[in-house]
């Protein structure tokens, strides 16, 4: 009898599995499919469950209350990443081609590493991919990286907005001449990505820029923060992710560097990053293109339609307007707003890549498109073209006050034209080493 | 008297030994006609492109770590760390000597990454063991640290992100998907004939002298130290070209940060789970570990549609695979290949078992 069980469950999942294999049922033709590659478990579960909780309520909002894009309903699906590259690569080809019919017009990275392995699968395939906030600096220049997307900000923008609102604070451009910026980074390919602009500031702008890496993960600092108190700071600009975020924040209170002197990057500004340094992080500000707070329209409508009938996708309502949340609801937004604008010129249906990548480079979000989906504050304006794949640049500066995020400032423009020259310095190198032929713009 | 001695027993009525009478290779010619054939005519891109690379080239990991923990009973867990030597040493090869051709390239990080082996591996003659392994575990930190840190190796890149140059075999280009898998096929194939015969040779008979009793191995007159530096170096050639087909053949690209700790412990697993000290074992384990995961996110959404997270079906992955593990380690250590052989062992007098 037992062997009996044992064989009977055995052969159940095995027949359960290989029919996953051949065929997942049901789905209609008429619909957009959108891949989602979370992460809900693993070491990076506590923002991808937030992360993911953000952009799937406002798919739903999307399909139910307005009853999909221009009448086309959305369909997405999962597959648990736990944000490795070969999973979410996996991800990729397992829907590349869409699901029963739907077509998949573009797919979020959300990982600076899998945006660097799928650049040139998403190129040869045509799926726009779509990394916020992160990707490869360089492939802001579309002509170069047609199907990269870095949008909203990618990391030297991060790195000028942080010079520009110490700026404001000290009263100006000119008075930076002579000051003291550390920029503590995290050892790896995301932290040490600023350190190119930095340089260029600093010499446009006089100021002396010392860099200190923290070596992964991070938990033990006290060698790099007491040299950041040797070298007397005037501002502390934190490019770290995950733990080595808070114990950085409490080891400067430790070492007696004032909080409110040192600026968090935008991977370094969530709750995750200052709950754990409690009190010592009260004062601490952080670069936010994707501000955190529930108090946007959005949030409201969210919360009516969504939140309220118990359809969502969070686990603990508390987190409602946490900072991940909010990206992925920002993610979501651009994304809907990117085939709107696709509907416009091929018909109201699916889009596939082709017509995806068409979309995002044609999108166009301004302050009253923004008012009307509810988005005013907290989503910059967005203008994206055929070389231009960034297309905001902006961030808000946000302030820990011990308990929420209060945002401190409005947006705050890099100085893209400035740097812009060391992109382009890049991506002729890219196009060199591979023999890329760079798309003529003018065209397009 | 002499005729006495003749009258004594002999001590078996056969040869203690098993000896496998040569099968005529057929069913093996079927299985490469399919793999080089039918799959990629018949394999979509996801399967090349998702399942069947990733499987070929955690095969060859673990084929090569096979060599060393399986064979020659030295446990490693710095194959990752092998793995990103080849995967550098094969790009920076690529990039700064012109006109070298691809299987030059390959075998020249698989040298390199054997050289960087051949150091680490020169304390195993002195330790061994819980303590090996832990120079191992320092060998993995320290190569990790060595390709974030110095730019050199990734050619400046802004991000520490080293990506394929173009794949190229004697003129034609491997970009496809069927280029890719058949370049992966057709170097896992040759290394996995060579291994069969070491492992059938003089060397491998001395590694599993070494393995089996490495006091004894010394008194009958086995170089001890020589062979356990020699199955280190071997292992990681090996790993070597199994990390640069994952970053050139499967991901296209690859930083410090793929060859982590935890590549360095699934590889392990496969050994485990696989069976150690068998070739076959290694692509059985690779099967298993890489396709259940795939498997289990299928079957799941199937049969739990929506309603299930698929969260949940992850940390389902993580304990199955830990029990697995245990299971494994206690009750069968040769693994699944063993468990596979006992089946056909069963199957070949069924039904007649008396």
């Amino acid at each position: 009898m037992r062997k009996f069980i044992k064989r009977s469950v055995s052969a159940a999942v095995l027949a359960a599995g290989v029919c996953g294999l051949v065929a997942e049922a049901q789905a209609g033709a008429n619909e957009q499919f959108i891949p989602l590659a979370t992460y809900r478990v693993g070491p990076y579960a506590s923002s991808g469950t937030l992360w993911w909780a953000g952009l799937i309520d406002y798919l739903r909002y999307v399909n139910e209350v307005e009853g999909g894009v221009d009448g086309v309903k959305l369909l997405w699906k999962e597959c648990e990443t736990e944000w490795s590259t070969d999973r979410i690569v996996e991800c990729y080809e397992r829907y590349k081609q869409g699901y029963n019919g739907a077509p998949t017009a573009f797919f979020f990275t959300h990982s600076t590493p899998a945006s660097y392995a799928l650049l040139e699968k998403g190129l040869a395939d045509k799926i726009p991919l779509i990394d916020a906030g992160g990707g490869r600096t360089e492939s802001t220049d579309g002509s170069v990286f047609p199907y990269a997307f870095p949008l909203l900000m990618n990391y030297y923008s991060q790195a000028s907005v942080g010079i520009n609102y110490i700026a404001l604070k000290e009263g100006g451009l000119d008075k930076l001449r002579g000051k003291k910026i550390v920029t503590v980074y995290h050892d790896s390919a995301y932290g040490r990505e600023t350190q190119g602009p930095m340089a260029l500031l600093a010499k446009k702008y006089g100021f002396e820029n010392i860099q200190i890496p923290v070596a992964d993960p991070g938990n033990e600092q006290s060698p790099q923060w007491r040299q950041v108190r040797q070298a007397k700071p005037d501002w502390i600009f934190l490019r770290t992710w995950g733990v080595s975020t808070p114990v950085g924040i409490k080891t400067a209170a430790r070492f007696g560097l004032p909080v409110d002197r040192i600026i968090g990057d935008v991977w370094a500004g969530s709750e995750a990053d200052v709950l754990p340094a409690g009190a010592a992080a009260k004062g601490y500000q952080a670069l936010a293109p994707f501000p955190g707070g529930a108090d946007f329209e959005i949030h409201q409508r969210l919360r009516k339609h969504i939140l309220d009938k118990g359809k969502s996708d969070l686990k603990d309502p508390k987190f409602f307007g946490s900072v991940y949340y909010n990206i992925g609801l920002i993610n979501a937004a651009i994304a809907v707003e990117a085939l709107r604008t696709g509907h416009r010129k091929f018909g109201n249906r699916p889009l596939n890549g082709e017509e995806g990548r068409w979309a995002f480079e044609h999108l166009d979000i301004d302050g009253a498109r923004l008012k009307e989906i509810g988005f005013s504050g907290l989503l910059q304006t967005l203008k994206l073209s055929c070389n231009e794949h960034e297309g905001g640049g902006a961030a808000r500066v946000q302030q820990w006050d011990g308990s929420k995020w209060t945002l401190a400032t409005d947006w705050i423009q890099a100085d893209r034209k400035l740097l812009r020259p060391l992109i382009d310095a890049k991506s002729a190198a890219y196009a060199k080493e591979k023999a890329v032929k760079p798309r003529d713009c003018s065209k397009a | 008297m002499s005729a006495s001695i003749h009258r004594l027993p002999a001590p078996f009525d056969h040869a203690p030994i098993e000896i496998v009478g040569r099968r005529q290779p057929w069913g093996l010619l079927a299985l490469l006609g399919v793999a080089f054939v039918l799959l990629p005519l018949l394999g979509g891109d996801y399967w090349l492109n998702a399942i069947l690379i990733p499987f070929l080239v955690l095969s060859l990991a673990g084929l090569g770590l096979n060599l060393l923990t399986g064979y020659t009973g030295q446990t490693s867990v710095g194959s990752a760390g092998f793995m990103a030597v080849g995967a550098f040493a094969t790009y920076g090869f690529l990039l700064r000597v012109p006109g070298l051709p691809l299987p030059l390239a390959l075998v020249a990080g698989g040298l390199f990454a054997a050289a960087v082996g051949f150091v680490v591996g020169i304390p195993s003659s002195r330790i061994k063991g819980f303590y090996l392994m832990v120079t191992t575990l320092a060998a993995q930190f320290f190569l990790e640290w060595v390709f974030v840190k110095f730019p050199w190796f990734y050619n400046h890149a802004s991000s520490g992100t080293i990506s394929a140059p173009r794949l190229e075999l004697f003129g034609q280009p491997l970009g496809s998907a069927e280029g890719r898998y058949l370049l992966t096929l057709g170097t896992v194939l040759v290394l996995t004939w060579v291994a069969v015969n070491l492992v059938r040779s003089q060397i491998g008979r001395n590694w599993m002298a070494i393995r089996d009793m490495d006091t004894a191995a010394a008194v009958i007159g086995i170089p001890v130290e020589r062979y356990r530096r020699l199955a280190f170096a071997v292992s990681a050639f090996y790993l070597g070209i199994a990390g640069a087909l994952w970053a050139f053949a499967y991901l296209g690209t690859a930083s410090a940060g793929s060859f982590d700790i935890n590549r360095s412990f699934q590889i392990l697993f496969i050994i485990i789970i696989g069976g150690m000290g068998s070739i076959a074992g290694s692509f059985i384990g690779a099967a298993f570990i890489s396709l259940l995961p795939i498997f289990l996110s299928h079957g799941g959404q199937l049969v739990f549609g929506g309603s299930l997270d698929a969260g949940q079906v992850q940390n389902l992955q993580k304990v199955i695979f830990g029990v697995l593990i245990i299971v494994f380690l206690i009750r069968e250590p040769e693994g699944l290949v063993r468990l596979l052989g006992n089946l056909r062992a069963r199957l070949a007098v069924w039904p007649l078992r008396f």
